[in-house]
């Protein structure tokens, strides 16, 4: 007999003295199934490179066009107002979620009892499962009109800071409600990621601190900050990738409008809301304006996110964790 | 049916490297032949060339012949999986498919590949697989349990109880008991010497006791140092191994002198 | 040593009576109260002040007792502590907001009807309490249901065969790692882009530049839910031991039947809860339905034809444009009916997660 796998392949669970080989399938189907493994992996490529030539192709005749036709008069005037709108929502957004996202991720790692710490986990990720539409419709029902007294006092006694001009919008829908929004939405990104790695600290480090006497307090600033430093600036990247394209907070809270430098009056706008608003109802060229809009938001994105995959695998890199 | 080995001026590379160098020897049918040396002179890598598991590792190649009774396993044409199911292996740690039953593990080689087996046919498979193992006893009463839960010692009997279920020529096993405690390796130790009466057996081991114990012949594998190729330095009944060996090296192993 | 040694030892001298973190906590209480009297008394400036004063004097009277060191630990926990409480507000507003707001909503008709002829007249007539609500989601949810479905149908095979690729296949090579590359790249693609691209992928292949249906919808959500299925499922394919991929190759089992028989049953649990917390991600997505779906206010079945609707773009267009603009409180009941119908939804699609996670896992038990 031989072995190669041209010989005759037959049911032999039982060996005999003929000695037939076993039947162990086609050689074949092993390149079939990698080669459709494979192929998938190319869609994902390619589907992404038709994401960007769809979205240029469909965007060009902006660039063409009779500066009379655009809604600003040029692409740029359109898109300037739009991403200083963008960014202040942002920027909001981070401010807020940051020091609150690092707080609870701290309490859950190191402060809230163990039994509890598991459960806590649980209800920040119930945050983030709470779609987004949800939190704008509570934004624009609950919290605008709730928080309307509190810019009435920014204005009366911030109003010289050219943020806090007043009057105060009465409605409450403004830049710094859909940015609070905002910060409510991407609190759980932050938390999450900040979480896993507060609790990677090395154990032996935070029990030196420990047996040197030091507090709580101290061992978290001498341990956990310094080694969790690069991932909680990544987690913050990320969580800024997200503010950036988050549509429907701002949509359903923000009275939108030209850019104003106050943030407790209705005004401003961002990408996101700009094409949801619009979009249902664009053709032709407001179409093609709307999606180099988007165009703009996905390179301004990509940028912010590629940052942040940076600091991470250069973190893995050195955290020796792998 | 057992099946002779004949392995003519093997070279093993893992990319450039040369992990083993020139390695010719004969293994006998109805026999256990141990495999001794240091850590890292390739006597792991050598036998994974005798079923082409080593081309699971990327990069890994062979120069040379290995002939299972006259047919060369690197042939062209020559389907590696076809090879294994001729030459089966166990492993340094007991790994039983942890989503399956004893039973269902027996039957993994038959299952996996898609054979029709029946109802009967398969019980008999299961049963003479698990006294072939000496594991029949301890659990004809809970085949339907999951494997994970037995003793590592049990658990590494049903991985030979799977491998002797595919029928095949040749069992390798790769230092099939260094997982597991003193009793459980007597257990292992007893079935390699029942094994050998129907199968060609190849063990690496780290425990000379141990191949003093189990095997018929001993080859031992040396590295001159690191980066360099191991070698096969002697090859011997293993009488002849511990008790005056030709070479200097073997000398000093089986003495403790060094490794 | 008598009991009362234990209480007031060498190691106990020194430290803040017990008393005193309940005490600075009343007195915030009280103080806070006050001072918000002063400016307008509201619940939420007396909580602020209270706050305030609380994280403040705490701390400082820790700190004279026991030490600068001391106080400034407490601070820090009480900073911790408070962000946490902080962070509860918002969640436990808003699942207040969508259980009191929503179930007045509930009804017969919410899950049986459509919006088909519900009119600002009807909802006018509902509002002087002459009828109860008419309409309902039954479209909307078989638009939700529909497009998800689809969604997950098309992202499905196609991350879990990338990660095959990326896990079992791919050798570290430049293809592999653009994967790896372009898949993070798309984790952090905004939804409404994704809306965008199919939005004009489709206005291209079919040459309308307003071609909306479900399917368009569901490419769009499959941008979104191609990356999350892709990572899940690559680190539960990675955490498959290597020993069990080896023992199948050593019984003569091929490699394909190897990962479709043994690697792929031993990660499905993983596997599964990823793919469904990655539809309860993409179910409650707004921007690329808007933008892909249009919106209707009647039946469609026919994801492949005509505009449709999701739960969620119900709810938007209920809030933004209500059926009867004179009396919109009628439409913002729909819209928290179908709020608190979404809400349910995606955690029952998450229980699900954890319990697959836990029900498919390799068994050990002996």
């Amino acid at each position: 007999m031989s072995i190669t796998s041209d010989s005759p392949n037959g049911p032999s669970t039982r060996r005999n003295s003929s000695k037939e080989l076993p039947d162990v399938g086609n050689p074949a189907a092993d390149k079939i199934f990698s080669g459709i493994s494979l192929s998938a992996g190319i869609l994902i490529l390619v589907v992404l490179a038709a994401v960007a030539i769809f979205l240029v192709a469909q965007a060009l005749p902006v660039f063409s066009a009779n500066a009379e036709e655009l809604t600003a008069g040029s692409f740029l005037k359109y898109i300037w107002p739009l991403t200083i709108g963008t960014l202040i929502a942002s920027a909001i957004a981070l401010l807020i979620a940051t020091p609150v996202g690092i707080g609870v991720a701290l309490y859950i790692s190191h402060y809230a009892p163990r039994r509890f710490a598991k459960t806590i986990g649980y209800i920040i990720d119930l945050l983030a499962a709470i779609p987004s539409v949800i939190f704008g419709a509570w934004g624009a029902a609950v919290l605008a009109p709730k928080i309307v007294p509190f810019y009435d006092w920014l204005a009366a006694y911030f109003g010289w800071l050219p943020i806090f001009v007043g009057p105060a919008s009465q409605t409450g829908k403004t830049i710094l409600t859909a940015g609070i929004v905002l910060g409510i939405m991407i609190l759980p990104i932050i938390t999450s990621m900040c979480r896993e790695i507060f609790i990677q600290t090395p154990k032996l480090q935070e029990e030196a601190a420990l047996g040197l006497g030091a507090t709580r307090w101290e061992m978290v600033k001498m341990t956990v900050f310094p080694f969790a430093r690069t991932g909680i600036v990544s987690s913050v990247m990320l969580a800024l990738g997200r503010a950036l394209g988050e549509t429907m907070a701002v949509t359903l809270v923000l009275a939108s409008g030209p850019l104003n430098a106050s943030l407790i009056q209705s005004g401003n706008q961002t990408f996101a809301s700009e094409i949801a608003l619009n979009f249902p109802e664009a053709y032709g060229l407001r179409m093609s304006e709307l999606i180099a809009a988007g165009l703009v938001l996905f390179v301004i994105t990509l940028i912010v996110n590629v940052i942040a995959r940076m600091i991470t695998s250069r973190y893995k890199e050195f955290s020796g964790a792998n | 049916m057992s099946k002779r080995i004949d392995v003519e001026d093997l070279n093993v590379y893992y990319g450039d490297f040369l992990a083993v160098e020139d390695v010719n020897m004969t293994i006998e049918p109805r026999s256990v032949t141990a495999f001794i040396g240091p850590s890292g002179c390739g006597k792991s890598t050598f036998l994974r060339t005798l079923n082409r598991m080593h081309e699971v590792i990327a990069g890994a190649r062979v120069e040379g012949k290995v002939m299972l009774d006259g047919d060369d396993l690197y042939a062209k044409g020559v389907d590696p999986v076809l090879v294994r199911s001729q030459v089966g292996m166990v492993f340094q740690r007991p790994n039983p498919f942890p989503t399956m039953s004893i039973r269902e593990n027996v039957l993994a080689g038959v299952r996996l590949n898609n054979r029709k087996i029946a109802r009967s046919d398969a019980d008999d498979l299961v049963e003479s697989s698990l006294r072939g193992a000496n594991l029949w006893n301890e659990v004809k009463d809970r085949l339907d349990k999951p494997g994970s839960g037995l003793s590592g010692g049990q658990q590494q009997r049903l991985c030979i109880a799977r491998s002797i279920a595919v029928r095949p020529n040749v069992i390798l096993m790769d230092e099939p008991c260094s997982a597991l405690d003193p009793i459980s390796t007597l257990a292992v130790e007893d079935l390699i010497n029942e094994l050998k009466e129907e199968y060609t057996v190849v063990i690496v081991t780290h425990n000379m006791q141990q191949a003093a114990r189990v095997s018929d012949k001993t080859a031992f594998f040396n590295i001159a140092g690191t980066g360099k190729p191991g070698k096969l330095v002697e090859y011997a009944p293993t009488q002849e191994i511990f008790n005056n060996p030709k070479q200097k090296a073997t000398e000093d192993y089986v003495s403790g002198r060094f490794g | 040593m008598s009991s009362a040694a234990v209480t007031s030892s060498r190691f106990t001298s020194g430290q803040a009576p017990k008393w005193l973190t309940p005490a600075v906590g009343l007195a915030a209480i009280i103080l806070g109260a006050a001072l918000s009297a002063l400016i307008g008394f509201s619940v939420a400036t007396w909580a602020l002040f209270a706050g305030l004063i609380f994280v403040i004097a705490g701390p400082i009277l820790i700190g004279i007792i026991e030490g600068r060191r001391k106080g400034s630990d407490a601070f820090a926990r009480f900073l911790v502590y408070g962000t946490f409480l902080i962070a509860l507000i918002p969640l436990v507003s808003v699942l207040w907001t969508v259980l009191s707001k929503g179930i007045p909503g509930l009804s017969g008709n919410l899950l049986t009807t459509s919006m088909n002829g519900v009119t600002g007249v009807v909802d006018n007539k509902t509002a002087a309490g002459d009828q109860p609500i008419l309409g309902g989601i039954y479209h909307a949810i078989i638009g939700t249901l529909e497009i998800t479905a689809l969604a997950t149908i098309i992202s499905v095979p196609i991350g879990l065969l990338t990660a095959i690729y990326l896990v079992e296949y791919a050798t570290g090579g430049p293809l592999s790692r653009a994967i790896t590359f372009f898949v993070d790249v798309m984790t952090g693609i905004p939804s409404i882009v994704a809306g965008l691209f199919a939005a004009s992928f489709f206005a291209f292949a079919t040459g309308s530049p307003s071609t909306r249906t479900g399917f368009v919808a569901a490419v769009a959500l499959s941008v979104l839910m191609v990356p999350t299925v892709v990572r899940n499922a690559e680190e539960m394919l990675r955490i498959v031991p290597n020993e069990l991929r080896e023992a199948s190759y050593a019984l003569g089992v091929r490699k394909w039947r190897t990962i479709m028989k043994v690697v792929i049953p031993t990660a499905i649990s993983g596997i599964a809860s990823g793919v469904t917390l990655a539809i309860a991600r993409v179910i409650g997505e707004t921007a690329p339905i808007l933008v892909t779906a249009g919106f209707v206010n009647s039946i469609n079945f026919n994801a492949f034809s005509g505009w449709m609707a999701t739960l969620p773009t119900y709810i938007y267009y209920q809030i933004m444009t209500p059926t009867s603009p004179t009396s919109p409180q009628v439409s913002e009941t729909r819209a928290w009916a179908a709020a608190l119908i979404l809400i349910l939804i995606v955690m029952l699609l998450n229980l699900t997660a954890r319990a697959i996670a836990k029900a498919f896992a390799p068994k050990t038990g002996r």
